[in-house]
């Protein structure tokens, strides 16, 4: 290597290494915002739910009463508090009755709009339309028609019934009252697993389903066997988002019932807020939220494991 | 005997065509059938709304007249809402503090991902675990500690509680981190032989490039913060500051209702949404679908 060889090599190193400072300050001051938004309005929060959930902090301090670590105390009352046994209870229940409803019905209705008829666009657009429709008017709508006396729902029961049934008191029954918020909750949320179900069909690939036909396949064989593991994926995400979703429940809830009739439609969500919220118990209701947190962790990696999820995180 | 009996008997007797015709009819009576479940509750909402009187309203509830337009039809109960409360400034609230979370959100999101979707840097690997951790922590989770937070600075019934905390979104970065990383990495090293700085190679080549997914998680987060309850009824004690949804719910759960003034506010508040779904519906479909991609 001459002098001048070698001095152009160099320079060329020390211009790619400034070149690869000036990136990687680039890249930090690109990073540096969003990241403090998330220090500050989601990490430190979250450490702070944990922190506090072992002491009796309340919303607004008293100088007089300093605010004492507590140790297990939280957790040992809410176990053995009656009100959060039935909230967890309500929320296991609509997990174990909208989760499999509402993905059964998600995949039947993708299948359904899958097909290439006209105004099929027209049936997409309706069937997801409730789930731009906000959770709030959703709730107040479906109030009325709930409505014991006069109820559209109770008619409609007794019409196609010749009378037998009902009437019943959907939102004052203690047995009704959360069947009552499924429906409504499926009727909103059905649209959105649809359409993920429908980008799943979409991605199968057609020669399948012909290589399908020529092995002589009918069509349910055909769905069996091609459409049901190529969809294997997308099953697990509408599961997993759609159990998370349940116990997220409060909206309807609180809107419609705001937890009765006797807490038979109290949530953990519910109970978190009237905790932390009206009775200004931030500790306890902070233990609440740690609960709750560990129960979403916990379907996500049961879920994960179980069904052996293949993620495709680069 | 069952249709399927019947069809079969006649199998021999009916063409193909005639056969095919019938499960088009079967098909196109299904599709009506759950599109009519899906829709009657918005049809009765807006029916309703515009039937001025209330004891009609009341009397037509419980038979199929409720979805008939009939009688005494106006807009005397949208005026109404208009005169009982300041539903313009609901209507301000909620467009200015969800256009503004969703914008700034666009702008913040993207910038990380692109950072750590096309530069090399010491800590990305570790930057990139910590947001996927994160997108599992649900805001229920934290939203007593953020209430304590939000209180000690004084930040109660405010519009910043309501945008600041939610403009940055680890599964918003996530969306748009898996859709950089599959943009080719020959354009930026194109750019960067012609001198380009990183945020030129951002503004120029990788924003162009990236509309698909600008819109996914802008309408997605419309979505989530549009519908959003929880939050806002925690920290908005009066009206200045409270979004539709909150409003709607204090109204609806004073008594004595009268149906028509709520009816009418809860069409007031779905037919913005309503039409910007309307307008933006391929990329609605589009949104939600991919966040199933690889979520």
């Amino acid at each position: 290597m001459t002098d001048k060889e070698f001095y152009s090599h160099n320079k060329a190193v020390k211009k790619i290494s400034t070149l690869k400072k000036k990136e990687t300050i680039a890249a930090w001051t690109f990073c540096a915002l969003p990241l403090l938004f998330l220090l500050i309005f989601l990490i430190t929060p979250f450490l702070i739910a944990f922190v506090i959930s072992f002491s009796d902090q309340r919303l607004i301090s008293n100088p007089n009463l300093p605010t004492q670590f507590v140790a297990l105390r939280n957790f040992l009352r809410l176990f053995n508090s009656s009100s959060f046994r039935q909230a967890l209870w309500n929320n296991i229940y609509f997990v174990l009755v909208v989760v499999p409803l509402q993905t059964f019905l998600a995949l039947l209705l993708a299948v359904l709009v899958n097909q290439k008829l006209r105004f099929i666009n027209l049936f997409r657009t309706i069937y997801f339309s409730p789930v731009v429709t906000t959770m709030v008017v959703v709730s107040i709508v479906w109030y009325v028609l709930y409505n014991p006396g006069e109820g559209l729902i109770n008619q409609f029961l007794n019409f196609i019934s010749f009378g037998k049934l009902g009437p019943y008191s959907w939102l004052n029954d203690t047995s009704l009252v959360l069947p009552a918020i499924m429906l409504l909750s499926i009727w909103q949320g059905v649209g959105f697993q649809m359409v993920i179900y429908l980008a799943g069909l979409q991605g199968i690939p057609d020669e399948l389903y012909e290589a399908g036909r020529v092995d002589g396949a009918n069509s349910w064989q055909q769905f069996r066997h091609i459409t049901i593991p190529q969809l294997r994926n997308t099953t697990i995400f509408v599961i997993i988002s759609t159990t998370i979703l349940a116990f997220k429940l409060f909206t309807q809830v609180w809107v419609m019932t705001r937890g009765g009739p006797q807490g038979a439609s109290k949530t953990i969500i519910v109970l978190l807020y009237q905790e932390g919220f009206t009775m200004l118990r931030v500790g306890y209701a902070s233990a609440i939220g740690v609960l709750f947190f560990l129960i979403v962790l916990s379907v996500s990696i049961l879920q994960r494991i179980y069904l052996k999820e293949e993620r495709a995180v680069a | 005997m069952t249709s399927g009996d019947i069809i079969a008997k006649k199998q021999k007797t009916i063409s193909l065509k005639s056969r095919k015709n019938i499960s088009l009819f079967l098909n196109y009576l299904l599709l009506t059938a759950i599109a009519v479940f899906f829709l009657f509750p918005v049809i009765f909402m807006f029916v309703s709304s515009i039937k001025n009187n209330e004891t009609q309203i009341i009397r037509d509830m419980s038979n199929i007249k409720a979805f008939i337009p009939y009688g005494e039809i106006g807009l005397k109960n949208y005026f109404d809402v208009f005169q009982q409360m300041p539903f313009g400034r609901f209507m301000f609230n909620s467009v200015f503090i969800v256009g503004s979370t969703v914008l700034s959100g666009l702008v913040l999101n993207s910038m990380i991902a692109y950072a750590l979707a096309r530069i090399r840097f010491k800590g990305r690997a570790f930057i990139i675990s910590l947001i996927i951790a994160l997108i599992i922590i649900p805001a229920e989770a934290v939203v007593i500690p953020l209430l304590l937070m939000v209180n000690q600075i004084g930040w109660l019934d405010s519009y910043q509680v309501q945008i600041i905390p939610f403009i940055v979104d680890a599964f918003s970065i996530f969306l748009f981190y898996q859709f950089f990383i599959g943009l080719p990495i020959s354009l930026d090293e194109a750019a960067k032989i012609d001198g380009a700085s990183p945020f030129q190679i951002y503004r120029r080549i990788i924003i162009p490039l990236s509309k698909p997914v600008f819109a996914t998680v802008a309408i997605l987060q419309f979505l989530f913060r549009w519908g959003d309850f929880l939050w806002p009824l925690m920290v908005t004690r009066g009206y200045e500051y409270r979004p539709l949804t909150v409003a709607i719910q204090q109204f609806f759960s004073q008594d004595p209702k009268v149906w028509g003034d709520i009816f009418a506010f809860a069409a007031m508040v779905t037919i913005p949404s309503l039409i910007i779904f309307l307008v933006f519906q391929k990329w609605f479909v589009h949104s939600v679908a991919s966040s199933g991609i690889k979520g």
